[in-house]
């Protein structure tokens, strides 16, 4: 099982499944980040927590706890990464 | 007066009719709705507060076409309604009570995201009227206008607040949806297990349709924050959904966003800048030298280029009360106009200076985009001790002054964050306590220069110190600031060249809100300490007749030093050097006697009075300052080393500032957290310079 936080700089998945508490699931899922979603890894902050990640166009900051909640599939990469 | 919208409008009343239309502005944080709202409204535009809440609440009057005035509210900048807190309640509240129109701010460069509160504010059944904004920035990729109206089935209108191109058609389409009639619009069909919640809820409380019973479902869980009625908690506890039933509306509004959305927006706009941009200020070494650079511009700015102005209120004040004590004239009138109010209301002013540039900064990086990203590099450290990442700039600014600081926690969202900073950002050593380091290390720490200096740094070391473990533990002891499991999820917004206009508007706000809110409890409570300190003015008998002593006197000198030394007799026999004498038994145990009492109390108006203070109860003049050597030799005969450190410490610790009091009542809206910031930094500094003065002893110093 591969989550969010597992992924490295630069790469991109597609999101499966949103776990964690209801109120925090509830949020990212509302934000777009529903399964079926492509997620990227843009950044990582200069001491290493948090994450910024692009999900539909937009930029987030997401801590890496945050981020290991959420289950993507590594394999099925997204389309071409913008340039 | 632009109060209307207070006033629940009938539900279908005719714009044209008695009342005045209530339009509500609803849109995503970072998506131009300040602009547009200013661009709606000019300068009717006022800023309050929700009642008990202390978010803004601006509100103005937004001219439709017809001589109609509508009143335009602008809601807090969310990306859903749902919500687990009094202050996300906000935007669903106002939705609930009945506007006569919400324009629905749609980012062209964020479609599917923003529609989905239109999605969500449809379901209720409100007239919705879309503004689609941003185009400027989305260029080419803008959605196709007349396919989004067919699609989300109201009116659209492309505007440019910025250069109000589109407004007029805005008005326009806004008067053409306020004659018709509103209806919820679904997108998606509830299971029949949910089906059964809804309906449950609706047969337990009545008023509700299925959008507000949705709503009830998925927010209130027992451990969510709402005001709502008893009766629907009740309800909705009584009818909790389970995790598919809670998901079912946002993966149904998202499938029909995709689907939809999709077919309109065929091009992603160009994020080109704003990653070129980042890759450097999120750069791991260049990232960190960038923020280092701008905080400290920012903290130079308070600290070292708000002096002339500081100094300027300053001097305008006295000089104000010396022109107006010459047309007066001596005497106890003139005494509480001079002292009592004009050192007041200069007391109040004296803020400005600090407020004006803080907002001015903080202003132009939350519009460019970079406070976010401040909030992200500080994450990391600021988590550590609970505090949200965007306590950061409060806590830095905390080194300038308290007040300020406090004003700039309103950049984060959550109440929570917010009382937790305010907590601990009057712990960090302001410049007011400046005065009275140099004032005691000069007097009664011996030892070279550098020893000196060295002391100096550790009472910043040891204020940064104190101010995030008091975070930590009070994160971890008081329930109300507890850290929650929410999310840290920020949106980290394009970089934007801010708009001038909006950030001066903003700067001037917060500074008026200052002003007329915290202003006027500081200027009372200058009134009454300058009261305290002056009466009773009549010596008791037995004291030398002064007046005659100084019309007697020979030289100048002896008649200030018999004036001095008059004035420290009434200062002593004042209800505040009585209040000095009483509180002794509890300030000698720290090395104090009743003459620092006094000071402290004195350094209630602004901690730097202690020095004057202490210079009319050592007799040598209330004009003394940390620099005079008089004050400093009359401090070395009657204290010793110890006593000056038990001093500072408590100086460093107690919430000796009537100032931050103030502005903590104004900004939680209460006396419950002013008074909790009292107590718990009194006790602190009283144990801790017990602490240390009574442990010194025992050591042999001193």
């Amino acid at each position: 099982m591969v989550s969010l936080a597992d992924l490295s700089l630069g790469t991109s998945a597609r999101v499966r499944a949103v776990d964690g508490p209801r109120a925090f699931r509830r949020r990212l899922l509302e934000m777009g980040l529903v399964p079926g979603t492509d997620v990227k890894i843009v950044t990582v902050a200069p001491l290493g927590d948090p994450l910024q990640i692009e999900v539909r166009g937009g930029q987030w900051s997401i801590r890496r706890a945050e981020a290991a909640q959420i289950q993507v599939d590594a394999d099925r990469v997204a389309g071409a990464a913008k340039p | 007066m632009s109060d209307a919208h207070c006033e629940p409008g009938a539900p279908d009343a005719a714009p044209a009719g008695g009342g005045r239309p209530t339009l509500l502005l609803a849109g995503n944080p970072n998506v131009g709705k300040t602009t547009l709202f200013n661009a709606l409204t000019g300068a009717t535009a006022k800023v309050s507060n929700y009642p008990g809440i202390t978010v803004d609440k601006r509100s103005g009057e937004l001219p439709l076409p017809g001589g109609v005035i509508a009143s335009l509210v602008d809601l807090p900048g969310t990306y859903s309604l749902n919500a687990r807190s009094a202050e996300e309640q906000i935007a669903f509240d106002a939705l609930t009570a009945s506007p006569d129109a919400v324009i629905v701010c749609l980012d062209a460069t964020q479609l599917a995201r923003s529609a989905y509160l239109l999605a969500q504010i449809q379901e209720l059944g409100e007239r919705c009227v879309v503004a689609l904004t941003m185009v400027d920035e989305a260029k080419d990729a803008t959605p196709d206008v007349p396919a989004l109206r067919a699609l989300l089935g109201c009116e659209v209108v492309a505007v440019t607040a910025r250069t109000g191109h589109g407004l007029p058609e805005l008005r326009a389409a806004i008067d053409r949806a306020l004659r018709r009639d509103g209806a919820p619009v679904w997108r998606w069909t509830p299971s029949a297990a949910l089906r059964a919640r809804l309906d449950a809820m609706r047969s337990a409380v009545p008023s509700l349709d299925d959008a507000r019973a949705l709503w009830a479902l998925t927010c209130i869980d027992g451990e969510d924050e709402l005001e709502v009625a008893p009766e629907l908690r009740a309800a909705a506890l009584a009818n909790r959904i389970d995790r598919d039933q809670d998901d079912e509306g946002v993966l149904a509004r998202w499938a029909w966003l995709d689907r939809e959305i999709g077919k309109i927006v065929v091009k992603q706009v160009d994020r080109a800048l704003t990653q070129r941009v980042d890759r450097v200020l999120l750069h791991r070494a260049l990232g960190g030298m960038v923020f280092a650079t701008v905080m400290t511009v920012m903290f130079m700015a308070l600290f070292t280029w708000s002096e002339p102005a500081i100094d300027l209120v300053d001097r305008a004040f006295k000089w104000l009360g010396g022109e107006l004590r010459g047309v007066l004239g001596e005497g106890v009138f003139t005494d509480f106009l001079v002292d009592g109010v004009i050192g007041g209301v200069g007391s109040v002013m004296v803020f400005l200076p600090q407020i004006l540039l803080l907002f001015l900064f903080l202003g132009f990086l939350e519009d460019c985009g970079y406070l976010a990203r401040v909030a992200y590099l500080m994450d990391r450290i600021m988590r550590t001790m609970n505090l949200h990442g965007r306590a950061f700039v409060p806590m830095l600014s905390g080194f300038a002054c308290a007040v300020p600081a406090i004003l700039a926690t309103r950049t984060m969202e959550r109440r929570r964050d917010r009382i937790l900073t305010m907590m601990v950002v009057p712990l960090m050593t302001c410049s007011a306590r400046l005065p009275v380091y140099t004032l005691v290390i000069a007097a009664l720490i011996p030892g070279s220069y550098l020893t000196q200096a060295l002391l100096m740094v550790g009472m910043y070391v040891f204020s940064v110190v104190t101010a995030l473990a008091a975070a930590w533990i009070m994160s971890k002891t008081v329930k109300p600031l507890k850290a929650k499991r929410l999310p840290f999820l920020i949106e980290l917004p394009p970089y934007r060249l801010p708009r001038w206009r909006d950030v001066l508007r903003m700067m001037w706000n917060k500074s008026s809100v200052f002003l007329r809110e915290a202003g006027t409890v500081i200027l009372g409570c200058s009134i009454a300490l300058w009261a305290l300190l002056y009466f009773p003015r009549e010596l008791p008998a037995g004291h030398k007749d002064y007046a005659a002593l100084i019309e007697a006197a020979p030289t100048d000198e002896a008649k200030t030093a018999l004036e001095d030394e008059r004035s420290a007799l009434q200062l002593a026999n004042s209800y505040g050097g009585r209040l000095g004498h009483a509180i002794e038994p509890a300030i000698a145990p720290l090395g104090f006697d009743w003459k620092i009492g006094v000071g402290i109390i004195g350094a209630f108006a602004a901690r730097e009075v202690f020095v004057s203070t202490l210079g009319i109860v050592y007799a040598v003049g209330g004009d003394a300052d940390e620099e005079s050597e008089s004050l400093r030799e009359a401090l070395r005969g009657a204290y010793t080393p110890l006593m000056g450190l038990s001093l500072m410490i408590f100086f460093a610790l107690a919430c000796q500032c009537m100032s931050t009091l103030a502005v903590v009542k104004r900004e939680t809206g209460g006396y419950r957290w002013p008074a909790f910031l009292f107590g718990y930094m009194t006790v602190l500094a009283w144990t801790v310079s017990f602490l240390v003065y009574q442990g010194g002893k025992l050591l042999g110093f001193g």
